[in-house]
């Protein structure tokens, strides 16, 4: 008590007056605050927070990674499609017709196509930007001073995930328009507006494709404890998807429909199988987005599922119209999509059941 | 002067605020037009908090508050009682509870029973105005390393709904405040753990909380960095009326600022009142300790001591004689030593410090303290 009086004391009348005048403009401002309402002060705090997770991102050192890796799809699938495309149409191994959209799915003799590149690395970009997202905050000791200011949980882990899709969408389109805009210019082609749709319509889908990866590494940030095992978690998966999912969608199909036997029944499975395979394998992202997009860039493409030869008489062989084609994808866009928000679900729900303490 | 920059200050105001609504501008008004006509009613004002006796209002309040994770029972029917402009210090060992009374005060974590109420407001179910109160400083405080000190306050100052030239001025403030100016535009991975607490106090408060809770502020930190620190937080009780909050189990410091404090053991308080009343109590349990240490240090001293009525038992320990005794013989003591031409070079009460008082709260929980 008698601190508290001489402290008082010996403040000087100036120095007091000036700070009262302080301490009176911070509790106006805090007047000001409550002003808002708290409908617009929830899209504030998110505009805020989206904010601070875009410009981290661009500022921190992983940016300059992340446009490598954007740059070496962009430029090899470009040099694929150049260099192939000439020697195909040559060799009669490509109809001539949407050369435009040929930029993105030719591939040369050893390097893959844009297609297959972003199919493969896609996952990449997703795990690059939400691998860290929850952990590395809990770490660095500013989760919890964030949970602790007024705002709602669920807008921390909202905007992570929105600023992520966003980036990832920004860099996708750049690096698809880059191949377009430069292809139009080494290659002369002009591309049609059907050509054009096409080609936004794929690289929406590179989206979400990119979009289910970011949800995914965000949902393994929320559960695990270190930045590092998340990572890994997050390649496991998608080395699962790209690669085993396939293999043991091939050895269900063939256990449950033996096609081997030589006799009728291995006939008659033959069907079953080669659909029971297909559809296993529509489980992975990786596969559902690999065939969405090439039925998307090639309208040659008629039909995903297998078709008997009784079906396909009378079919007249043409290319299938802009709407015919989103007709054959259109399961895969809501599947990828029910697929980025059930994982971002799950981890939405894990996030808001954790408790935050300090790191 | 008070005056001209409060006008300044809510033409800015409606300038920027689309939905300022009638009440606060006529409130404002109001403010403005008092400090015109007597600016040091409001100098008082602000004042008043200190003044302990007038000003009674229960801001923060717990009522058998209990938190359990499995078998460990982590908060213990806590009842807890924190006045305005008061700071209390909650002391207690690593595990004893704070940080998870702490928690559920912010409406972080859900009570398993009872409840906390912060200015009458339920911390579980009104956690966001709660939250707009009450200004949090996490032990450990950590910031986005890849923005300056500058860049980290102007984020939460944005998330705390403030914008353009009031949050470029607050943080002006804010950093001239706790000594931050120098370093304010470096990168804060790059700041030392005393700079991030200080820039830390400057977070808490860009919101203007009225309550502060800090989570072991002093860990860490140097001692001249731990002796601002503790300026700073009496001048935030005193000078700004906000009420504190602070969790540590360093005693010596607590014992320094706060104006009471409870100890905790095994999410129990055992123990809560001001330093005075704490060591009376110990001292109602328990005979008189007295430290002495007198020149010169010859044998007929401890003749002489044992002449002195009421002593018990007489320790040396190095350089310092401990004096168990049945009632205060210190002015008996200091008049015989006088007397008999002795120096006395110290002499004082046992049980008045807070070690002490820590300890035997210790002792009586059947608990050791490392």
């Amino acid at each position: 008590m008698g601190k508290t009086s001489a402290q008082t004391m010996g403040a000087g009348t100036d120095a007091r007056t000036e700070n009262t005048r302080r301490v009176e403009d911070i509790r106006m401002g805090g007047a000001g605050n409550q002003a808002k309402t708290n409908g617009n002060r929830r899209y504030h705090v998110l505009k805020v927070l989206f904010r601070k997770e875009t410009a981290e991102f661009i500022n921190s050192r992983r940016m300059i990674l992340f446009v490598v890796l954007t740059a070496l799809i962009t430029v090899s699938g470009f040099y694929a499609a150049v260099s192939g495309l000439a020697e195909s149409i040559k060799n009669g191994n490509t109809a001539t017709d949407f050369l435009f959209l040929k930029l993105f799915t030719v591939s040369a003799n050893s390097i893959p196509s844009y297609n297959s590149l972003m199919a493969l690395m896609g996952p990449f970009i997703g795990i690059f930007m939400g691998f860290d997202a929850i952990n590395s905050e809990r770490t660095e000791g500013t989760l919890n001073r964030l949970v602790s200011q007024p705002l709602y949980r669920d807008q921390i882990i909202i905007s992570k995930f929105l600023a992520g899709l966003f980036i990832s969408a920004v860099m996708v389109f750049a690096s698809g328009l880059l191949i377009g805009s430069v292809g139009v210019i080494t290659t002369g082609l002009i591309p049609t507006g059907e050509e054009i749709a096409r080609l936004f319509i794929y690289l929406c889908f590179c989206v979400i494709y990119t979009g289910f990866w970011l949800a995914m590494a965000i949902l393994f940030s929320t559960v695990c404890r270190h930045a590092a095992t998340s990572a890994l978690a997050c390649i496991a998966v998608w080395l699962f998807c790209a690669i085993f999912v396939s293999l043991l969608a091939g050895i269900i199909a063939d256990a449950l429909y033996p096609v081997g036997g030589g006799d009728m029944q291995a006939m008659l499975n033959e069907m079953k199988n080669y659909s029971c395979e297909l559809n296993l394998n529509r489980i992975s992202p990786y596969y559902l987005f690999a065939e969405a997009a090439s039925t998307v860039l090639n309208p040659g493409v008629r039909t995903i599922n297998a078709v008997t030869i009784a079906q396909l008489s009378g079919a007249i062989s043409s290319n299938l119209s802009l709407g015919q084609s989103l007709l054959l994808v259109w399961p895969h866009l809501t599947g990828l999509a029910a697929l980025m928000l059930a994982v971002f679900a799950i981890s939405y729900v894990s996030f808001m059941r954790q408790e935050i303490r300090s790191r | 002067m008070g005056a001209s920059v409060k006008k300044e200050f809510s033409g800015e105001k409606q300038l920027s605020g689309e939905e300022l609504s009638q009440k606060e501008i006529s409130e404002k008004g109001e403010k403005a037009e008092k400090a015109a006509v007597e600016p040091m009613a409001v100098m008082e004002r602000e004042r008043v908090p200190q003044d302990k006796n007038s000003d009674d209002i229960v801001v923060i309040h717990t009522e058998s508050l209990t938190k359990t994770y499995g078998d460990l029972t982590a908060v213990d029917h806590l009842n807890l009682e924190i006045r305005k402009g008061e700071v209390f210090g909650l002391l207690g060992p690593n595990g004893a509870g704070k940080t998870t009374t702490t928690l559920m005060l912010l409406g972080l974590t859900e009570p398993d029973e009872g409840k906390a109420m912060i200015q009458g407001l339920d911390c579980t179910r009104n956690a966001l105005e709660v939250k707009k109160a009450v200004g949090y400083l996490p032990d450990n405080v950590g910031f986005y390393g890849t923005m300056t000190g500058r860049e980290n306050l102007r984020f939460m100052g944005r998330i705390n709904g403030l914008d353009g030239k009031e949050l470029e001025e607050r943080i002006d403030s804010l950093l001239e405040r706790v000594g931050m100016t120098q370093a304010a535009d470096k990168k804060t991975s790059t700041y030392s753990r005393g700079m991030r607490q200080r820039l830390g106090i400057a977070d808490v408060l860009m919101k203007d909380p009225d309550i502060i809770i800090m989570d072991e502020p002093t860990l860490g930190i140097d001692p001249e960095g731990i002796r601002e620190l503790m300026w700073l937080i009496r001048d935030l009780a005193e000078r700004d009326g906000r009420t504190i909050l602070l969790s540590s189990h360093q005693l010596y410091q607590v014992q320094r600022v706060c104006d009471r404090m409870g100890i905790f053991v095994k999410g129990k308080m055992v123990a809560c009142g001001t330093l005075e009343e704490l060591g009376q109590q110990i001292s109602r349990d328990g005979v008189g300790t007295v430290e002495l240490s007198v020149y010169p240090d010859n044998v007929s001293l401890q003749r002489i001591l044992k002449e002195i009525k009421g002593i018990l038992d007489i320790e040396k320990n190095s350089d310092m004689y401990v004096i168990h005794s049945a009632f205060d013989i210190r002015r008996a003591l200091s008049k015989k030593l006088t007397e008999e031409g002795y120096t006395i070079m110290h002499l004082r009460q046992a049980g008045s410090d807070l070690d002490e008082i820590y300890r035997k709260y210790f002792e009586k929980a059947g608990e050791k303290v490392g």
